[in-house]
């Protein structure tokens, strides 16, 4: 057993260096199949972190309703009642017009401009938590509220997030096509590598069949080759992706500073780095599969 | 431990390279194939290692039936025979030592111990202090007797050899010839193909004689 484990140590060594022995060849080959791989996954990255903002936004439809300017107290209050009875809301919350302009004030540093103002723009508000995220009674009801006296506007605020999943479903699609071509394209690329290496160790080859080399002896330090190149392609992947979102992330904190908010692209998660590694170094290893089983044959001693 | 039943061999064009040759070699003996070149001799070596199958006949080694052998069961027959060739088929991208390691490493051999059977079989030969050498910086005959080296170095029962000393002046093969025999005295079975007279001379084996592809009796 020890002895097998051996043998199997001194091919991974061979392997590596027969990579070292042409950097630029390998280092090139590495290069193609990892930028070939970040591409998919950089999309995928980017997704995950539109997503989370989606489902944060879309996990909690909420309505909101503007009382129209001229309402008064008594008008708005009686509006708050009447709402609070329908059984289809779980709560409602009041928003002043007053405190809504100092939040405003606060969260936009736009203060000196809206201490400017003569008087206060922004009307009365209800924002209503529903009991159900079920987008038609949602609707209905939003559409039975804008019919009421002395309500201007009604909002659902989770139509927005209902568009972007849909494209979001959209993009995944896109996603999951160009990870099966891109795939395809690791694999062939990787058959090809394996190809030209069995065409120059045709001699080793035909040799060892002589003295006694079983097929799967032949084999092994190609598919090696193949398993490692495909691991590295998956590493080289994950430094294109982990620097692009480094630099995004550095023109992003500008950016967002503007909306008042905080939004990083969070990188690929440990579980999904691993799945990357792993699915790369299949590849690589199902390419010179392929390559061994089309052209092995081929080279019989004579 | 050799044993030809009626074999024949036909490559593709039609050429007839072995007719109907019967013929038996017993454990330990050093026996002869002779012939002009083209009379079937290389063709016979390669039928017993399989490198050849043949188009009629049985061929056994060892008790095992060659012919009907399986694609994954031949390097284990390989494994029991050691291969001298015309043309040596070393490797030149790798060291003497190196090159005659590779029949160990390719049965699995604990690495140590392999270090140790390459050095002795090299001493054998009388390469042992050009190990680090690549093989393109040998003369002819130390190529010949480093193949022999590759050849026995896990210690096969039988050696087949092909044209051992061709091209070789009288002194290299005398060298090889001595080394054979050498091998012959510890009971290795030992088949080699050659037209050189000065070989057959000097040996007292058998000499099987082919001429065009048919056994001479």
């Amino acid at each position: 057993m020890s002895n097998w484990l051996i043998q199997h140590w001194l091919v991974l060594l061979f392997t590596l260096r027969r990579l070292l022995s042409t950097p630029l060849a390998s280092l090139l080959n590495i290069a193609i199949m990892g930028i070939a791989l970040s591409l998919p996954v950089g999309v995928y990255v980017l997704l995950q972190n539109v997503q989370g903002l989606a489902v944060q936004a879309a996990g909690t439809p909420q309505i909101s309703v503007f009382m129209a300017r001229d309402a008064n107290k008594n008008e708005v209050a009686q509006t708050g009642k009447r709402l609070g009875q329908l059984d289809t809301v779980e709560r409602i919350e009041f928003v002043p017009r007053n405190q809504a302009l100092e939040q405003l004030k606060r969260s936009t540093g736009l203060a000196d401009v809206i201490g400017g103002l003569k008087q206060n723009p922004l009307p009365d508000a209800y924002i209503l938590h529903p009991k159900t995220a079920n987008p038609n009674t949602l609707e209905s009801l939003r559409d039975d509220l804008k019919k009421w006296p002395k309500v201007d506007h009604v909002q659902l605020d989770s139509a927005w997030a209902r568009k972007l999943e849909a494209l979001l479903g959209f993009v995944r699609l896109a996603v999951l096509i160009l990870s099966v071509l891109l795939s395809v394209a690791l694999v062939a690329i990787t058959f090809n590598t394996i190809r030209l290496q069995i065409l120059t160790k045709r001699n080793e080859i035909e040799v060892s069949r002589l003295i006694g080399a079983t097929h799967a002896f032949i084999r092994r330090p190609f598919l090696y080759f193949g398993l490692v190149q495909g691991l590295l392609a998956g590493a080289a992947a994950w430094l294109i992706i982990a620097l692009s979102l480094y630099l995004l992330n550095n023109s992003l904190a500008g950016l967002t500073q503007l909306y008042a908010s905080n939004f990083t692209l969070h990188n690929l998660s440990a579980g999904d780095s691993l799945a990357l590694l792993l699915f790369s170094g299949y590849l690589g290893w199902l390419g010179a599969w392929l390559s061994v089983a089309q052209h092995l044959w081929q080279i019989e001693p004579n | 431990m050799i044993k030809f039943t009626q074999v024949s061999k036909r490559y593709p064009g039609g050429y007839e390279a072995l007719k109907n040759v019967s013929l038996e070699i017993d454990a330990g003996e050093m026996a002869f194939l002779t012939g002009h070149s083209g009379a079937g001799k290389s063709t016979l070596l390669k039928l017993i290692a399989a490198i050849e199958r043949p188009n009629g006949g049985s061929i056994v080694v060892k008790g095992q039936n060659v012919g009907s052998l399986k694609s994954g069961a031949l390097p284990f027959l390989r494994r029991n025979l050691g291969l001298i060739f015309q043309d040596h088929k070393l490797l030149f991208d790798r060291n003497v030592f190196d090159n005659v390691i590779l029949p160990l490493q390719i049965c699995g051999f604990d690495h140590r111990e392999s270090a140790k059977r390459a050095r002795a079989a090299l001493d054998k030969v009388g390469l042992l202090a050009r190990e680090k050498a690549n093989p393109i910086a040998l003369s002819g005959g130390e190529q010949q007797r480093l193949c022999i080296a590759r050849a026995i170095v896990n210690r096969p029962s039988i050696l087949l050899a092909d044209e051992p000393t061709g091209n070789l002046d009288i002194d290299y093969a005398n060298e090889i010839m001595s080394i054979f025999r050498s091998f012959h005295q510890v009971g290795v079975t030992l088949l080699i193909a050659t037209h050189d007279e000065n070989v057959l001379r000097q040996s007292d084996g058998r000499q099987l004689v082919l001429k065009h592809g048919e056994l001479q009796s």
